[in-house]
């Protein structure tokens, strides 16, 4: 699915659509409809981009699935691994950014760690030495400077992001390694890879949701935004008054 | 023989002071944990997603150290204040009844995670604590998995599950608020007992 949205387009045209189409809402907020949620005043679309979501997920939890049922464990996490130790460069960036040098350093130690003994990276051998791994983005660090949700949006494939973590994300993506590869052919078949490697890992929380939620739009929109706030705060965020 | 009498004293005292002493609110979700994770990796059912079976170990095991009423009030906030004793009780029971399915519904997709223990801050005397543990599975972070307990007369008692950042709980805040909003207290019982009847007609 990926493949298709990403082969043609250059990721600096990516980031002017979404920076477009955000500026086209901009323009949407007055005639907002139904939304009753102050948090999420374009609902309505929001809505129908959830229904594209699930429609496109139709197609790739199969080969999810499928992924999950045919690599042994060992294979699979070999792979988590190793687009994990892609990613610990970027989060070393955005721990360094959100003036955490601690947990930068820790993150280059591991990069380092995992690319030599590990090999390559297919091998987690930092956390074994005390090196835990972080999850940082550049929505995060944008949190941890204090800059505010702006309205929720929900994308297909990406999946939830308020227009922060929209454009957290475009900077995310513009600093991937994997879309800067000049061979075009693994550029996306590592894109590929990983993206059904992180739908895979999403495969026991399908059943939770589903049961779980009286409306699953809500439930996930609901779970975004408290996902966030804990995760901008490091897993400790200030008390809400109940 | 004096050594022996002191040594039986020294034993009895210790035996009695162990039964004396309750377990601590981190003890008790490492002891719990353990004991159910030790049942679901024998348990080729559980695994394979058989909720019905998960669904007997968590009442089994995990319902009786769970407080639903304060569960519910926490899910409904101000609402909460808005039912009667009946409509609290009735409430607490459908709640309860969909969250031990969420609950058993996550076992079932257990792989080969453990479970880490981090320390917990009990400031002395405090009867409100949150203990936290890590859920660690090769190739991915780990996910942050926290209780709130409190301390009740008969021992700690969860009152708030929080998966990576998000309470089980609180995540259903907006949706009941709104029901209760558009068709009161009794709506929303309604809304929880078809929620729970469509699961049960619904499942293996």
């Amino acid at each position: 699915m990926r493949k298709g949205l990403f082969v043609n387009s250059p990721i600096a045209k990516r980031f002017s659509l979404v920076a477009a189409i955000c500026i086209a809402f901009a323009g949407l907020s007055g005639c907002a409809t139904t939304a009753n949620n102050p948090k999420d005043p374009f609902e309505g679309f929001n809505r129908a981009m959830f229904s594209v979501n699930e429609g496109i997920d139709v197609v790739v939890k199969p080969v999810a699935q499928g992924y999950e049922d045919v690599m042994p464990v060992p294979v699979k996490a070999g792979v988590g691994n190793f687009f994990g130790n892609i990613g610990d460069i970027w989060i070393a960036v955005n721990n360094f950014l959100q003036g955490k040098p601690a947990d930068g350093a820790s993150d280059l130690g591991r990069v380092f760690f995992n690319s030599t003994i590990g090999v390559l990276g297919l091998f987690d051998v930092a956390s074994g030495i005390g090196l835990e791994k972080h999850a940082e983005d550049f929505g995060q660090t944008l949190g941890a400077w204090g800059m505010g949700d702006g309205p929720y949006l929900f994308w297909p494939v990406i999946g939830p992001r308020n227009v922060r973590d929209t454009f957290g994300f475009a900077v995310d993506a513009y600093a991937d390694p994997v879309a800067h590869l000049d061979d075009v052919s693994a550029r996306n078949t590592l894109m590929g890879v990983r993206f059904i490697d992180l739908r895979a890992s999403l495969l026991p929380a399908d059943k939770v949701v589903e049961e779980a939620a009286f409306d699953k739009y809500n439930y996930i929109r609901d779970a975004y935004f408290q996902n966030r706030r804990s995760a901008i705060h490091d897993g400790n965020p200030p008390p809400l008054d109940d | 023989m004096k050594w022996l009498i002191s040594f039986f004293m020294g034993v009895m005292l210790s035996v009695s002071s162990a039964f004396a002493q309750e377990d601590s609110p981190d003890s008790l979700i490492k002891k719990v944990t353990e004991e159910v994770l030790t049942i679901v990796r024998q348990d080729k059912d559980i695994q394979s997603g058989n909720t019905r079976k998960a669904i007997e170990l968590v009442e089994a095991k995990v319902l009786p150290h769970f407080n639903f009423s304060r569960m519910t009030a926490l899910a409904m906030g101000k609402d909460w204040n808005k039912a009667s004793p009946e409509q609290k009780k009735r409430l607490s029971e459908e709640f309860k009844t969909l969250l031990v399915r969420t609950y058993s519904n996550a076992l079932t997709g257990y792989k080969d995670q453990t479970i880490r223990y981090k320390p917990t801050k009990m400031p002395g005397g405090d009867a409100d604590v949150v203990v936290k543990t890590e859920v660690l599975q090769p190739g991915s972070k780990p996910i942050q998995l926290d209780y709130s307990l409190e301390k009740l007369p008969d021992g700690w008692k969860v009152y708030d599950v929080i998966v990576a950042g998000v309470s089980l709980v609180t995540n259903y805040r907006d949706t009941f608020n709104q029901e209760v909003r558009a068709n009161g207290v009794d709506g929303l019982i309604q809304m929880l007992s078809t929620k729970n009847k469509q699961l049960e007609a619904g499942k293996k």
